[in-house]
């Protein structure tokens, strides 16, 4: 027994922020000091409170550490572990109290509203031992479906639960198993998407490194439903510390019996192997991820036959992603009846939310559904920061749309998000403020899916690109308005004609912001102005005669020498050689550079 | 982004060869073999020149407009060299609206290259990636292994000079 546990993140964030060296840091010096014996230091999943980077947690007293550097642990081992004094200095703010105590995380705003299922684990277990996985109730619900459970079943429950597929759509999860368990094959395969695609996602990024083994747990018990007994893990190449420790994961559950011939001695047999992507968005689609993980391009194929029928290798398939398999084992065990008492009644559960952008706790959070926005950006988020307003939303990435200010009070629920123009998607919910230009954003999201286009098809290929031109037209000043006419036109064709969920959602980006922001759209091309002062082609920066002092700051720091002016002389910026960087702008101590 | 096929001479070690080699052998009559392999082709040479593809869809009797195909098909393959020292900018969203697009231009400026390009002396290269997960540092850029978060453009040069010897 130890009498201190440290926990101490090691997310890819906390990891980037150098919470490695702080832990090799931290077990040098408690050698130093003798209490190796006592203290335990745990490198854990993400904590979710990625704003405050890298974390430390020291329980018995819950101490929370935040944006801790190498040079504190000497200080948090010689004070909290050895003299049992709590370094105040270093805590998260939120926690101590005005009377010099601190409170429990749980009090604190980014953690009160939140309710933990699919993250349950994350921050908590170190994800590289079996055992602590295990004495959480691991592979409980596993051993239930074996040896208590038929197939059938399972199903039923997981039709009972009315647990929907956390990857974007919302397709129910029990349903997908029936077609699945319905078609009879020598050979069928439980897969799991974790090919997160979207720019600015990363919740199943950290249930991988946070909680791997629940992901393998509900995969078995998926296969165990559908009659499978080989399961793929199909993830992106860009996440290294969730591939390794899903790999270890998978080691340590065949030594454990828990996964490969017989487990629990039910005759039920059941692998899983890694199969890494290589960075193209369009294997998110689910026939597009079979055909890679055939090795081959990962085009999409016309649908139907759906996967269920005929997916991986010809063979009947289901593809859940992640985050839906993480909320799994807690069903089985906890019952249908309570998944469905939480979150709303067309959407039980939780979601998971990487909160980004512009927002003052960006991180991972986890709500119940049915939350409204308002809650997330102001309560939990900790609303915007710098004195800037909110101005929007994005969800659902580049399948997604914008949710403007006035219905920010709107419950965030699979058919909500649907109704107001935008979608659930995988869960990335970017914040914007006024200096977002919400053409420029549009724009933004269309390069990315010209990009990804696989090109298969010719709505998807030639029409994003065509709807791109048009953007770049009308953002560089030269659009008119029967181009935003034809371009919503456009984007009507490529929804109804493409072949897969890319190029079908790919036009959201334009039709949601044309929706809430059109006058933004015709100020760009009546007015030829950005009113964000985000398009650089429509904005000008001007030094203002009344507020230059002559201190000479911005000419110094222009990167292309645009700006001339003796000292305690009036500046001047030179338009033709300005590349409109900002830089001036954010130097001048006095504000007389102004963006027009 | 555009792949472009690197007309540079192509220099392997026999170690390289060898690796090459029993990787091959390792996947050969795979179904699915030709990401595995590429991926650790990859890993070997540190990019794809056209000697190694073809080596590769020689070894596994897949003809080479496949491996082509597949290999030009995913970003994480590159058919150019890297440089000495690899940026990466991250452009997602989340990046994207805290301003990584003036870190990219302030490198871009610096350097003299664009995207997917290599400066002369093979010190630097450069790419755009989509997302890299760091979305709470946001904006991110890394250098090699080193992850640089919450930065600001005039940073970019401090950083820079680092691996400049």
């Amino acid at each position: 027994m130890f009498r201190s546990n440290v926990l101490v993140c090691g997310g890819t964030g906390c990891t980037s922020s150098n919470s490695e060296q702080i832990i090799e840091k931290l077990n040098e010096e408690i050698k130093a000091v003798g209490l190796e014996k006592e203290v335990n230091v745990i490198r854990t999943g993400c904590f979710g409170l990625c704003a405050l980077g890298p974390i430390m947690v020291v329980y018995p007293e819950g101490a929370f550490y935040s944006r801790v550097t190498a040079d504190d642990v000497k200080e948090i081992v010689d004070e909290h572990l050895l003299k049992g004094r709590i370094v105040k200095r270093l805590l998260y703010q939120e926690t101590v109290v005005d009377d010099n105590t601190t409170k429990s995380l749980n009090e604190t705003k980014f953690y009160s509203k939140q309710m933990r299922i699919a993250l349950r684990n994350c921050g908590v277990i170190n994800p590289e031992l079996i055992d602590e996985y295990i004495a959480q109730d691991g592979y409980a619900a596993l051993g239930k479906v074996l040896t208590e459970m038929t197939p059938q079943e399972v199903i039923d429950l997981m039709l009972a639960s009315g647990l929907r597929g956390r990857g974007g759509a919302g397709f129910p999860t029990g349903l997908k198993w029936k077609f699945a368990a319905a078609n009879q094959a020598d050979q069928k395969y439980a897969c799991c998407n974790a090919d997160e695609g979207d720019p600015g996602a990363f919740m199943d990024r950290s249930v991988l490194e946070g909680d791997p083994h629940s992901v393998l747990e509900a995969m078995a018990i998926a296969g165990y439903a559908i009659g499978a007994s080989q399961g793929y893990i199909y993830i992106r190449a860009e996440y290294p510390i969730a591939v390794k420790r899903l790999q270890i994961a998978i080691d340590q559950a065949r030594e454990y019996g828990l996964l490969g011939k017989n487990i629990f001695d039910s005759g039920f047999d059941f692998d899983i192997d890694i199969r890494l992507g290589a960075g193209a968005f369009v294997c998110g689609e689910e026939t597009a991820l079979m055909t890679s993980i055939e090795g081959k391009r990962g085009e999409p194929r016309v649908r139907p036959p759906f996967p269920a029928l005929k997916g991986l290798f010809g063979k009947p398939t289901v593809l859940n992603n992640v985050e839906t398999y993480a909320n799994i084992p807690q069903i089985i065990l906890k019952g249908a009846d309570w998944f469905k008492s939480i979150g709303t009644e067309k959407s039980p559960g939780t979601k998971v939310f990487a909160l980004g952008g512009k927002i003052t706790n960006t991180g991972l959070v986890e709500v119940p559904m049915g939350t409204t926005l308002r809650e997330v950006v102001e309560d939990i988020g900790g609303g915007v920061p710098g004195g800037h307003t909110f101005k929007a939303a994005q969800t659902g990435g580049p399948s997604g749309g914008c949710i403007p200010a006035k219905l920010i009070d709107t419950p965030i629920d699979y058919d909500n998000l649907l109704a107001i123009g935008s979608m659930m998607g995988s869960g990335g919910l970017i914040v914007m403020d006024e200096t977002t230009c919400m053409v420029d954003i549009a724009k933004f999201f269309l390069e990315f899916t010209v990009d990804e286009s696989c090109g298969k098809c010719t709505p998807c290929r030639v029409g994003t690109k065509r709807l791109l031109e048009i953007l770049n037209k009308i953002t560089s000043g030269n659009g008119t308005l029967e181009d935003i006419d034809k371009m919503e036109e456009l984007c009507y064709y490529i929804k109804e004609n493409s072949l897969c969920g890319l190029g079908q959602t790919a036009p959201n980006p334009v039709l949601s912001t044309l929706k809430y922001y059109r006058d933004e759209y015709e100020a760009h091309v009546v007015e030829h102005r950005c009113p964000a002062g985000a398009c650089k082609a429509l904005t000008n920066f001007t030094i203002e005669a009344d507020k230059c002092k002559g201190c000479t700051l911005c000419a110094r720091n222009c990167p292309v020498g645009a700006i001339s002016g003796a000292v305690k002389q009036l500046h001047v910026i030179d338009t033709n050689k300005c590349i409109k960087c900002g830089v001036c702008m954010e130097k001048c101590k006095f504000g007389a550079v102004v963006k027009k | 982004m555009q792949k472009r096929i690197s007309n540079l001479p192509f220099h392997d070690t026999p170690e390289q060869a060898q690796k090459l080699e029993e990787v091959i052998a390792g996947l050969k009559g795979q179904e699915g073999a030709v990401m595995p392999a590429l991926h650790q082709a990859q890993d070997i040479y540190g990019y794809l020149p056209k000697e190694v593809q073809q080596k590769i869809a020689k070894g596994l009797n897949v003809p080479l407009e496949e491996v082509y195909g597949v290999s030009t098909f995913y970003s994480q393959f590159s058919l150019t060299p890297k440089g000495r020292n690899h940026i990466s900018v991250c452009l997602g969203t989340a990046c994207y609206v805290k301003g990584a697009d003036k870190v990219l231009d302030r490198i871009q400026q610096k350097l003299g290259i664009n995207p997917e390009e290599c400066t002369e002396d093979g010190a630097f290269s450069l790419t755009a990636c989509r997302c890299i997960g760091a979305c709470g540092l946001a904006p991110v850029m890394t250098v090699n292994e080193d992850v640089y978060g919450r930065l600001e453009p005039e940073e970019v040069d401090g950083i820079l000079a680092k691996y400049m010897e």
